[in-house]
């Protein structure tokens, strides 16, 4: 360490760039989470804990975590098919499509959940389908469910869309060349170059469901141990100004996310490793 | 249990980066605590050290600074409301109250002009109780609070926001209208429901809201455990079996009439007197009927003036006025119309009045307040918590 010489960058600004980033980290990020850790240390583990082993806690965690992994894996597995047939194929309406793919994005998730239910509830226009089954849609957990598919979606499609631009089609026809049948081919050339990305947009859609709030209350049907979702937890624990439990299911949300986006990004890195791709 | 909180408030003076010869790097913050304006009550301006974050520095001789860059000074300032003149007033309100308070609002400063003052400027703000009350404990400069529920402005008085005998300074427990609950089913009442027993029979949906949320949901619980007392049976086990039969569990009043009315849910809607006529009057009434249980409850939503959130003695004759002359027998005609049970029926459209059934009403201080009511049925592990138990 010592001998090190000192050289110049290149490029000027090091220090005006990492201060504003660092400022906005703070600001945007730090604060807010600080905030929600500090209000857990000032309640104490022993009442963190008392809140987050309770049943009613546990089972909303696990119907949260549990919908959001279904909906970011049908995500993953649609949304590299709809990249594929963007970027593959061309058929009028292509770029009605593309940018129909974003409208989750912009859409504010209120509309969405008030728009699904409608949709699926018993009277709406799917949901009157579902009812001679005796299924129900709407105010069960496939409501939830599909909440969850509609504002992950963008997420997939997003990440693996670009890196399937950039693949070269030669790679493709060097493995028939060599004999490689069709699905060989997907297999073993093009999925390998898609899984980092898709790993990313699966992380992605998973956080996202997991704190999604807005559409998925007016679709669950909010009974608690049943279409309870932890979000919904939180806010009915501010509604009773008990703002240390509220805060000691945030925090639970916020270890189990960060868990779960931890274990995706080392995968990831194993993947490109494997994969050769660093 | 009860917790309060106080906005954090906090100002980032300076955020600065250096970079060491050995590829370490400090950071500096510094953050002074409390607003940097004055606030009652709230947390005084303390000035805390600069932080160093990061590895620690070791001390060289020729530390060069590539760089130090203080950049922002943010102000971060959690539920720092509007400042209002004298002669604005803002009315912290809950759901149903709209109709009721934009006439209310004209007409009282229609009023307060006629006794010689500047015309007020009066706002009110809507949403689920318990929400406005967090609200205006947080900072929201609400003048005067109209809630559902007298617990919520117990919160606030509890806050230190007003004085803990609001109660009594206004006439019949501050609370100028009151409601109850009744039920609205579907048309020509399918299913035959007459009373509260009738809820909870094999294939019968309920839809009410969660009392853990909505303040008219704490009604609806509370009539019915009010009726199973009556009736002779164990109110525990009734209200029990009675939440078994709700579908959704929506986390307002407004919320539950749209899951009725608009979705097709359930078979009988439990609501507040004067959302079940609203809902009548905008939905047509062919669509659905109003039923009225054998016994229910008298639902008090309170008023009281905000000592905390009053500027100055011109805003304090203001809002005292404000809720005053919500007793005044052309405000109580309002309210009638607007299908609250007031008590002054002087002025009143004798066909406003002559609408309301009479009805076995219990009162709140028949449960023995809200002070007892609030931990024992809605605390946290509360009877309605036990309700939802794994079995």
């Amino acid at each position: 360490m010592t001998a090190l010489p000192r050289h110049r960058r290149a490029m000027p600004g090091f220090g005006l760039t990492m201060g504003l980033t660092l400022t906005t980290v703070c600001l945007v990020v730090l604060l807010p989470v600080g905030a929600l850790l500090w209000q857990g240390a000032s309640a104490g583990p022993a009442a963190l804990w008392d809140v987050g082993s309770r049943p009613r806690t546990l089972s909303a965690l696990a119907l949260s975590f549990r919908l959001s992994a279904l909906a970011a894996l049908f995500n993953l597995a649609f949304g590299v098919l709809l990249a594929w047939v963007l970027v593959r194929y061309r058929f009028p309406g292509r770029r009605i499509m593309d940018a129909a793919v974003d409208l989750p994005f912009a859409l504010p998730t209120a509309v969405a959940g008030i728009a699904l239910t409608t949709l699926y509830a018993p009277n709406g226009a799917f949901g009157a389908l579902a009812t001679p089954f005796g299924w129900r849609i709407a105010y069960t957990q496939a409501g939830i469910f599909i909440a969850l598919v509609f504002v992950g979606l963008p997420f997939v499609v997003r990440t693996v869309q670009p890196v399937l631009e950039t693949l070269d089609r030669e790679v493709e026809e060097a493995s028939a060349t060599l004999g490689a049948s069709r699905w060989t081919t997907v297999r073993r050339v093009i999925l390998p170059a898609l899984l980092p990305a898709a790993l990313t947009g699966f992380a992605l859609s998973l956080a996202r469901a997991v704190g999604e709030y807005g559409s998925v209350i007016f679709i669950a049907g909010n009974i608690p141990l049943r279409t309870e979702i932890a979000p919904l937890l939180i806010v009915i624990q501010l509604e009773e100004f008990d703002y240390p439990a509220a805060a000691a299911i945030g925090i639970a949300m916020l270890a189990m996310s960060f868990t779960l986006l931890l274990a995706i990004n080392l995968l990831q890195i194993w993947t490109r490793r494997r994969t050769g791709d660093v | 249990m009860q917790y309060t909180t106080n906005p954090i408030v906090f100002t980032v003076l300076g955020i600065g980066a250096r970079k060491e010869e050995d590829m370490t790097m400090t950071i500096d913050i510094s953050i002074r605590f409390g607003a940097p304006w004055s606030l009652p009550g709230h947390m005084a301006g303390r000035t805390a050290a600069p932080y160093a974050l990061g590895p620690v520095r070791t001390p060289r001789r020729r530390v060069r600074w590539h760089a130090a860059t203080a950049v922002a000074a943010a102000l971060i300032a959690l539920g720092a409301g509007t400042i209002l003149q004298a002669q604005d007033l803002l009315n912290v309100s809950y759901d149903p109250t709209r109709e009721f308070y934009r006439d209310y609002n004209a007409a009282f400063s229609t009023w307060w002009e006629g006794q010689g003052h500047d015309a007020p400027r009066i706002e009110t703000s809507h949403g689920g109780s318990g929400a406005q009350a967090r609200a205006v404990i947080d900072g929201l400069n609400a003048q005067v609070v109209t809630l559902a529920l007298a617990s919520d402005i117990d919160r606030i008085a509890a806050a230190g926001k007003l004085p803990a005998d609001w109660q009594s300074r206004l006439p019949h427990d501050a609370a100028p209208y009151t409601s109850t609950i009744v039920f609205l089913v579907r048309e020509g009442n399918p299913k035959g429901i007459a009373d509260w027993g009738d809820l909870t029979q094999d294939g019968i949906e309920v839809i009410t809201p969660n009392p853990k949320t909505s303040g008219g949901a704490r009604w609806n619980y509370l009539a019915a455990w009010a009726w199973a007392e009556r009736s002779g049976q164990d109110p525990r086990a009734f209200v029990h079996d009675l939440y078994a039969h709700v579908p959704v569990l929506d986390s307002g009043a407004r919320g539950a009439t749209t899951t009725f009315a608009q979705r097709g849910i359930g078979d009988v809607l439990l609501a507040w007197e004067n959302e079940a006529y609203l809902a009548l009057n905008e939905m047509g009434e062919e669509a659905f009927d109003i039923v009225v249980p054998s016994v229910s409850i008298r639902a008090d939503p309170s008023v009281a003036l905000v000592e905390a959130n009053i500027a100055d003695d011109d805003q304090r004759a203001l809002a005292t006025a404000y809720l005053e002359h919500l007793y005044a027998p052309d405000a109580q005609a309002l309210a009638f119309k607007h299908y609250y049970r007031a008590w002054d029926t002087s002025a009143a459209d004798p066909a406003d009045v002559a609408r309301f059934p009479k009805i076995d009403l219990v009162g709140i201080e028949d449960f023995g307040g809200w002070a007892k009511v609030q931990p024992q049925h809605f605390g946290d592990g509360g009877i309605f918590d036990q309700i939802y138990v794994p079995q």
